[in-house]
């Protein structure tokens, strides 16, 4: 099987070119025989995968199904799904099997879709290389020798390696998008509040967002619609009415203004980068898209500001993880203190424990202001930044990484390294934009990514214009070879 | 030296609310442990709060109550700290940006006169849940039922001078809480906990002494103990000349003294940062107006109607104001009888009797206000006498009739209570008794005309012996007559 999307699937469905029990006994035999180099999912749910595809194929045969019914997916595993393991990629959590599914799960149940279980990732969303598993580091399908990203790695790694047609997974610093940019992918992240985030496992709640990775812009946009929208469950997501995303797909982009920020071409980025991204930049031009260079003056303080901001969070939303009702315990504790201490100590990886200390100190007495509070202004401006910048532009374009996928272990000594690889993605992620990522490129046979931010809850417009590139190009065609 | 006793209160007060201030669990007191716990209120990986906006609702109206302002804009706060009961790692409170800020209450003093008490703050919280240390072989159970139960904290400036005037002001809250229905004020079980924060400093000092905070105090009357224990120590080091360390101290009531719990070096640092999981709440001027207008007629201003235009002495209206049910009570039976004095000796005197003898709330009184009522408006047409009417409410205490007040017709016909006041009648009876008690009217005749009056007395015991249900005036007036033809 080569590359498969959803609308194929869909549409082999519908025409009853084949049916979903079919393909998903196909796809978990993929699984079984290639996941081994990629480790991409932590739970294979087999069972309860082929029973959702025989419930899907009954609903199409009694002429129930919408898009996504009987088409296989998989969620990241900081999703929750009721009654199999959710992980977080951590020990902490390895034993932990919610009674409650995420929203987002829900809906994508109630659309008849089938789950063939749970994706790989950084331990607890914290990281970019989806190498701090404590299920072991995802490689990457184009080169296994590489990271695929992180953290939504295993949600890269799985879409890439076609063993699903599309993942969801969660972006609070770049987590969607720079693993689909590392495998070759299409990655959305909505805007803050677009989608819920009840059940889904906070890393940092202000930045955190459930998104999708998938091969086209196309696939995000059914993914999408299934699972935006309000829910009374989470506070922040926002009553707002969710347009059809696939609706507008196909607009014409003649006109629109693309804004180039100068910021991110700076020393950062390497001279192939640069050049395969001004490719990408120049086919928009073909497409009749305007060009405007603009400026982004406070882009230097996102990584600094979100390095605090998501460590603060992090700090206090891991305090659960106690070992007290739930989750890994440590063996015999002698009292209280000995529980939490070990429990901890023995459950968490070393770069949650890492965001742990500098979350906690940089919200410590006396340091507050310096720390929390000044990060928290930073925000600000660079929300006002690109409040300012949607003034003129449409939609900003950029990379999405300073390289391409980098080699496993490179890295993982070496967390500043690691944190500056995010320097394009956090900001959206301060300011609640959305921001895409769509394969533009290919240096030393790696995929390159393309960024595109879109103005407060105007997704169905990044949609728009990441599908015309797509419908101009081949770049999401390509596959990894030997897979 | 002479001493000033400096003493801040803080409150929590359990807010009545049906549900958990984030989640749906319900909070009824009581339940089996852990099964008024959802994944909200147990801290699961995922779960998100959602603001339950009656919580809002009542803390508003408290606010109002205290005269306090509002704040428009009030923002939740993560408060940091690992315990078993508290399941997420941190408590949701308002640190910064508190729903009621600075407003005020009246207490009253022993001599009478009244004091303003200025309260800082009131803001949103939620209880943690419960440890429980026995019954689980050296280990320990948790019972997260009160997880997440609404609370306001409700913080006094240092103003109050005394153990009674902290005594006094938690009284008040109590009242004023009770009253304005958003707290059950059970203290017995937890519904209002009080945190003591006590110094002493040279008398003239303007600066404050080191304070001890003495934790969890959950009655009246061990608030005032307590503080009296606390002050009692602290003098003790002082006038030995030692210092005081700032610290938190418990209250043992058995023997009567307060113990270090934890020094301020072992405190936490809370860490705390704006809740991200949870909206700032916004009101404006039209939600407030809303609450006002549910705002029922609360103590102080009952007490000042009660004296200014009914005519109640200070102290009646202080204590028939203090509760909410026992006003309500006082206020029907008053109204249907239109003399508040005659309710408020019955009430002050008989009812109150009856519910320290047979230790009930007025609530529970087998006694209604109506039947009450109707009792007293037979004393007024004079169908009965005082101690007729004592009867009768005896026997409605008692269990007698069906509670009804159409039932005191017959009850009163059933002892035969009625009050004789046909002349004729009673004229009758004098006669008898005159006749039957040579010995008396021979005394009375031998007694000089100014000290008659007295003598009078035993002839109207023997009246009544004779007939219970006489009129005392009419029996008065015929006995004055025939003894005067005699």
């Amino acid at each position: 099987m080569s590359k498969i999307t959803i609308a194929e699937i869909s549409n082999n469905l519908a025409t009853g070119k084949c049916s979903s029990v079919e393909i998903t006994q196909e796809l978990l035999q993929r699984i079984k025989q290639q996941d081994e180099k990629i480790n991409s999912f932590i739970t294979v749910t087999e069972e309860q995968a082929l029973a959702q595809a025989k419930a899907a194929d009954e609903l199409r045969s009694k002429g129930q199904a919408n898009a996504l019914t009987g088409v296989p997916i998989a969620h990241k595993d900081n999703y929750c799904t009721d009654g199999t393991l959710t992980t977080c990629g951590s020990k902490m959590l390895s034993n932990f099997v919610a009674p409650y599914n995420a929203t987002v799960v829900d809906k994508f149940n109630q659309a008849g879709a089938v789950s063939l279980g749970k994706l790989n990732m950084d331990e607890f969303a914290m990281g970019s290389s989806s190498e701090s598993s404590f299920y072991g580091a995802v490689s990457n399908p184009w080169d296994t020798e590489r990271v695929a990203g992180g953290s939504s790695g295993g949600s890269a790694a799985a879409v890439a390696a076609s063993f699903i047609a599309g993942a969801t997974a969660s972006d609070t610093g770049g987590s969607i998008r720079q693993p689909a940019a590392f495998c070759g992918l299409t990655g959305i992240k909505p805007t803050y509040g677009r989608v819920s985030r009840w059940g889904i496992v906070a890393y940092a709640s202000s930045l955190d967002q459930a998104g999708v990775i998938t091969h086209t812009a196309e696939d995000a946009a059914l993914m999408l619609n299934v699972m935006s929208g309000f829910d009374e469950k989470d506070s922040t997501s926002m009553q707002l009415e969710v347009p059809d995303f696939s609706a507008s797909l196909n607009n014409n982009i003649e006109g629109l203004t693309i804004g180039i920020p100068k910021e991110y071409f700076s020393q950062h980025l390497s001279a192939e980068m640069q050049q395969a991204v001004a490719e990408a930049i120049k086919e928009y031009e073909k497409l009749g898209a305007k060009i405007k260079e603009i400026s982004l003056p406070h882009s230097q303080l996102a990584i600094p500001s979100y390095y605090l901001i998501s460590a603060a969070e992090c700090s206090a939303n891991m305090s659960r993880m106690d070992g007290v009702r739930f989750g890994y315990r440590c063996e015999d504790p002698v009292d209280l203190h000995d529980l939490y201490v070990r429990s901890r100590s023995e459950g968490l990886g070393d770069e949650v424990k890492r965001r742990i200390m500098i979350g906690a100190y940089a919200l410590s007495a006396g340091f507050y202001d310096a720390y929390y509070k000044k990060a928290q202004q930073a925000r600000r401006l660079i929300k006002n930044d690109f409040v300012s910048a949607f003034n003129e532009v449409d939609i900003i374009a950029g990379p999405v990484t300073p390289t391409t996928a980098f080699k496993q272990n490179e890295k993982t000594q070496d967390p500043v390294a690691m944190a500056l690889g995010d320097v394009f993605t956090v900001a959206l992620n301060l300011a609640g934009l959305p921001g895409m990522s769509i394969n533009c490129g290919q240096i030393n046979n790696l995929p390159v990514g393309l960024q595109l931010i879109g103005n407060y809850f105007d997704e169905a417009r990044l949609l728009n214009v990441a599908h015309q590139f797509q419908q101009a190009t081949d770049w999401h065609l390509k596959s990894p070879a030997g897979l | 030296m002479q001493w000033e006793v400096v003493i801040g209160l803080e409150i929590h007060v359990q807010l009545a609310t049906k549900t958990k201030i984030f989640s749906a669990s319900s909070t009824a007191y009581g339940a089996e442990a852990n099964t008024q716990a959802d994944v909200v209120d147990l801290g699961m990986p995922g779960v998100l709060p959602v603001f339950n906006e009656e919580a809002l609702r009542m803390a508003v109206k408290f606010g109002l109550a205290i005269d306090a302002d509002i704040h428009k804009v009030s923002v939740f706060d993560r408060k940091n700290y690992f315990y078993p009961d508290s399941p997420k790692g941190y408590q949701t409170t308002q640190l910064y940006y508190p729903t009621v800020g600075m407003g005020h209450i009246e207490i009253e003093l022993d001599d009478g006169s009244t004091k303003r008490i200025n309260v800082t703050r009131a803001h949103l919280e939620e209880d943690a849940g419960k440890s429980v240390h026995e019954g689980f072989g050296g280990s320990s159970g948790i019972d997260l039922n009160r997880a997440g139960t609404p609370l306001i904290e409700i913080v006094s400036e240092p103003e109050l001078r005394s153990a009674k005037e902290a005594a006094a002001y938690f009284r008040k809250m109590h009242s004023i809480v009770t009253y304005l229905g958003i707290c059950d004020g059970d203290l017995s079980q937890g519904s209002m906990r009080c945190d003591c924060n006590v110094s002493l400093r040279p008398k003239g000092q303007k600066e404050f002494g080191t304070r001890a905070e003495i934790k969890n105090v959950n009655s009246f009357r061990n608030v005032e103990r307590a503080i009296d224990a606390e002050i009692e120590r602290q003098m003790d080091i002082l006038e030995d000349g030692g210092k005081i360390v700032q610290e938190t101290r418990l209250y043992d009531a058995d023997k009567n003294e307060t113990r270090s719990m934890r020094s301020k070096e072992a405190e936490n640092d809370y860490r705390y940062f704006p809740c991200p999981d949870l909206l700032p709440v916004v009101i404006d001027d039209a939600y407030i107006e809303t609450v006002r207008q549910t705002l029922p007629e609360l103590p102080d201003a009952k007490r000042q109607r009660y004296i200014s235009e009914h005519g109640l002495s200070a102290v009646d209206a202080g204590v028939l104001s203090a509760n909410r049910e026992l006003a309500a009570y006082f206020e029907t039976v008053a109204e249907s009888i239109n003399d508040y004095k005659l309710a408020a000796n019955w009430v002050q005197g008989d009812v109150s009797a009856a519910l320290n003898r047979l230790e009930l709330s007025i609530e529970q009184l087998t006694v209604s206000a109506e039947q009450l009522g109707y009792i007293l408006k037979l004393i007024k047409d004079s169908t009965l006498n005082n101690g007729g009417a004592k009867e009768v409410f005896n026997a409605l205490l008692d269990g007698k009739g069906d509670g009804s007040v159409d039932c005191i017709d017959g009850l009163i016909d059933q002892l035969g209570l009625k009050q004789v006041s046909d002349t004729g009648a009673i004229e009758t009876i004098v006669d008898e008794v005159l006749a039957n008690n040579a010995k008396l009217v021979e005394s009375y005749l031998a007694t000089p005309e100014d000290k008659r009056a007295k003598a009078i007395g035993p002839f109207i015991g023997q009246v009544r012996k004779a007939a219970k249900g006489v009129n005392p005036q009419v029996v008065m007036e015929v006995l004055q007559k025939k003894l005067s033809e005699l």
